[in-house]
C-alpha cells in the first residue's frame, strides 16, 4: 500500500545542509506491522513525517495506495491525512481545554461528519481503548497511559488504513507503555497497518518487519 | 466542517482563556460604548438646539430689501433697490394666500427721555402682529394697538432694561416719554427675555411703524416679517411674496427672502457634522480595540502552535484553520460590541433620566455602524493571526510539547 523509491530529504540548518534521508526505498504492505528504529538524528522522524504526508521529499517517488503523493495539492494531502492516516505522538497532543470525548471528536469535526455519527464513533473509540468511563474528563485529569489511549482513539476515529506512531511509549512508564503496545498490536491484528518509530529495541523487535535506519539510510530490513 | 462546529470550536478557545478574552472584549466594549455615548451627546445637542430654534417658529419668512447675490458681493450693475414700504407689507397681508400675519419692521437708534433721564436705545417700529410672530411676553400693559398700519398712534412699549433705567421701580404705564422729539405714552413693558437671536429685546423700544418712518423721514422698512399658516407652504408662499413685490416694484426683483428654515437647516448641518466628528473620534478607540484583539490572537496563535500542528496532522486544511481563528477574533469583537451597545444605550438613557430636557439618544446610524464596525474590526484584525496560524509548518509545530 505504500512504496518509497529513492527518497531524498535535505534540510537547511543555518548555513549547513543536513541530509536527513539519502536514498530511502521501502515497501509497506496492507496489514503490516513495521518498526523503524535508529538513534536520534538518524532520520527516522523525517521518514515518519514523509510517510504521514506532513512533509514532502526533495526527490524520489512516494506512492500511497497507488497515488503519487508528490503530485497532490496541499488540500489533497490534508484530505489524505484526514481519511487514510492516523497519528500517535510521543507527547499525546491532546487539547487541554477539551474533554477526552471532544478530543476524539476533533478530526471528525474538521471532516464535517454529522453530530449523531460522531457520537457513535466516540463511544466506539472509547470502548475500544477501554476508557468509556473517562469521556468527560479533561487531559490533566487522566494518567499518561490514559491520555495516550485517548490519542489512539482519536487517531482511529476517521477509520484510517495506516497508523503512524512516533515514540508512542517514550513518555510513559513501562507498564503503561506495554498496555499501549498491546493496544496497538491488537488493532494491527484487526487489519490496521501499523508503523512505530522508536529507539527502544525491545519494542522495535516485536514488529513483524524491523527497519533499522542510520545517517539517513536504511541499514537493514528484517 | 460545519459552521456550527466551527463556531463551537472557536468558542471553546474563547471560553478557555477567560482573562485574555475579558481583556480583549473590554477594549471593544469601551470602543463601542464610547461611539454610542458620544454620538448620543452630539445628537442630543442637535435635537436640543433644533428644538430651541423651532420655538422661534419655522413658519416665519423674513423679507429684506435689496437682492443679495449668492456670491455675497455687492451687485455691480445694481441700482439702488426700491424701498420696502408699508404698502408692500399691506399688499402681502392682503394679497398673498397662506400669509397668516404680517409685521413690518423699521429700526433706528434714538434717544428716549423722561423729564429726569435719557438714554440711547434701539427704536423698533412695528405693528401689533410682531408680538405674536416673535412670541413676546409682556410684563405689564399691552402691546401696540391693532388697527391700520398707517395710523400713527403715539404709544410705545418698553424693553425691560429701558424701563428700569428710565423709571426704576416706578410704574411706567401711562407715563409719557420723548422719543426723537415726539411725545409717546407708555402702554406696555416687555418681560425680560435676555438676549435672543436678533438682538436684545430688553434694550428696545417699540412704537408704531408709521410713526418711526415719519420721524426718519423715510418710507423704507428694515424688514417685513411674514408668518405663514403651514410650514410646508413656506416655499410656495415665499415665491408668491417675491412675485407680488416684483410686480409692485416695476418688475424688478429687489428683495431677498430669508426663512427660519434656512437658518435651521444650517444649524442642523453643523450639528450633524459635530455628531459625525464625535463618532469618528470614538471610532479611533474601536481601532485601538481591534489592535488589542490582534495582539491577543497573535499570542493565542503562538501559544497554541502545537494545537495547530495537531489540527493539520488530523487533516484540517489551511482554510479551515484560518476560518477557526478568524471566527474566534470575530467572536471576541462581537461580544464586546454587544456589551458596549448595552452600556452605551444605558448611559444615554441615564443621561436622559437626569437631564430630561437634553434628548441624548444614539442616532440609529451610529448604533448600526458601531456594531458592524466592531465585528468588522475583529474579523479584519483576526486575518493576520489566522494567516500566521494557517501557515505554520506542522512538523515544527508538533515538535513542541
Amino acid at each position: 500500500m505504500i512504496e518509497l523509491r529513492d527518497i531524498h530529504r535535505t534540510f537547511k540548518m543555518g548555513d549547513d545542509l543536513v541530509h536527513a534521508l539519502t536514498g530511502v526505498s521501502l515497501k509497506i504492505l496492507r496489514g503490516d506491522y513495521v518498526s523503524i528504529m535508529g538513534p536520534s538524528g538518524s532520520g527516522k522522524s523525517t521518514l515518519l513525517n514523509l510517510l504521514g504526508c506532513l512533509d514532502r521529499s526533495d526527490s524520489g517517488i512516494y506512492l500511497f495506495e497507488g497515488r503519487d503523493v508528490s503530485s497532490l495539492s496541499d488540500t489533497e494531502l490534508s484530505s489524505l491525512r484526514q481519511n487514510r492516516i492516523g497519528f500517535v505522538f510521543q507527547f499525546f497532543h491532546l487539547i487541554s481545554r477539551l474533554t477526552a470525548a471532544e478530543n476524539i471528536e476533533l478530526p471528525m469535526i474538521f471532516a464535517g461528519i454529522d453530530r449523531k455519527e460522531r457520537r457513535d464513533r466516540i463511544m466506539e473509540g472509547l470502548n475500544s481503548v477501554g476508557l468509556a468511563h473517562r469521556a468527560k474528563h479533561r487531559p490533566e485529569q487522566l494518567s499518561g497511559g490514559e491520555r495516550q489511549k485517548i490519542a489512539i482513539a482519536r487517531a482511529i476515529a476517521m477509520r484510517p488504513s495506516i497508523l503512524l506512531a512516533d515514540e508512542p511509549t517514550g513518555n510513559l512508564d513501562s507498564k503503561s507503555g506495554r498496555e499501549i503496545i498491546d493496544l496497538l498490536e491488537s488493532m494491527n491484528q484487526n487489519g490496521l497497518t501499523l508503523v512505530i518509530v522508536t529507539h527502544d529495541s525491545l519494542i522495535g523487535s516485536r514488529a513483524t518487519r524491523k527497519v533499522k535506519i542510520s545517517d539517513g539510510k536504511i541499514v537493514s530490513i528484517l | 466542517m460545519k459552521l456550527f462546529d466551527s463556531l463551537h470550536f472557536a468558542f471553546s478557545s474563547v471560553s478557555g482563556h477567560k482573562l485574555r478574552t475579558f481583556l480583549s472584549v473590554l477594549g471593544v466594549t469601551i470602543g463601542v460604548a464610547s461611539v454610542i455615548m458620544l454620538t448620543s451627546l452630539g445628537e442630543g445637542a442637535r435635537l436640543y438646539v433644533m428644538d430651541e430654534f423651532a420655538q422661534l417658529g419655522s413658519t416665519l419668512i423674513i423679507v429684506l430689501p435689496g437682492k443679495s447675490e449668492t456670491t455675497g458681493g455687492l451687485p455691480v450693475f445694481g441700482r439702488a433697490p426700491n424701498d420696502l414700504t408699508i404698502e408692500d407689507a399691506r399688499a402681502i397681508a392682503q394679497g398673498v394666500r397662506g400669509a397668516r400675519m404680517v409685521a413690518p419692521l423699521a429700526i433706528a437708534s434714538m434717544q428716549a427721555a423722561t423729564i429726569e433721564k435719557k438714554r440711547d436705545c434701539i427704536v423698533v417700529g412695528t405693528t401689533n402682529e410682531f408680538t405674536h410672530i416673535r412670541a413676546l411676553e409682556l410684563y405689564g400693559g399691552r402691546f401696540l394697538p391693532k388697527g391700520d398700519i398707517a395710523r400713527d398712534f403715539r404709544v410705545c412699549v418698553l424693553g425691560s432694561t429701558i424701563k428700569q433705567e428710565l423709571f426704576g421701580n416706578r410704574n411706567a404705564l401711562g407715563e409719557n416719554i420723548q422719543i426723537g422729539g415726539s411725545k409717546y405714552r407708555v402702554i406696555g413693558v416687555v418681560a425680560s427675555s435676555g438676549t435672543s437671536i436678533g438682538g436684545n429685546i430688553d434694550e428696545m423700544v417699540f412704537i408704531p411703524v408709521s410713526g418711526l418712518l415719519r420721524m426718519l423721514n423715510s418710507s423704507g422698512l428694515f424688514r417685513i416679517f411674514v408668518e405663514i399658516e403651514r410650514h410646508d407652504e413656506i416655499d410656495a408662499v415665499s415665491k408668491k411674496v417675491i412675485a407680488l413685490i416684483k410686480k409692485r416694484h416695476n418688475n424688478v426683483e429687489d428683495i431677498t427672502i430669508f426663512t427660519q428654515g434656512a437658518v435651521l437647516s444650517t444649524f442642523d448641518k453643523i450639528l450633524s457634522i459635530l455628531t459625525y466628528a464625535l463618532g469618528g473620534i470614538a471610532a479611533i478607540s474601536l481601532t485601538v480595540a481591534g489592535v488589542g484583539i490582534m495582539n491577543v490572537m497573535l499570542v493565542s496563535v503562538s501559544e497554541r502552535t502545537s494545537e495547530i500542528g495537531l489540527l493539520k496532522a488530523l487533516g484540517a486544511t489551511r482554510f479551515q484553520i484560518m476560518k477557526v481563528f478568524i471566527l474566534e477574533a470575530g467572536m471576541l469583537s462581537a461580544f464586546g460590541g454587544l456589551i458596549g451597545l448595552l452600556f452605551g444605550v444605558a448611559a444615554a438613557n441615564l443621561l436622559r433620566h437626569f437631564y430630561p430636557t437634553f434628548p441624548a439618544e444614539p442616532p440609529q446610524w451610529a448604533v448600526i455602524a458601531a456594531v458592524f464596525v466592531s465585528v468588522g474590526v475583529g474579523l479584519l484584525f483576526g486575518i493576520l493571526p489566522a494567516r500566521r496560524a494557517s501557515r505554520l509548518d506542522p512538523i515544527a509545530a508538533l515538535s513542541r510539547r
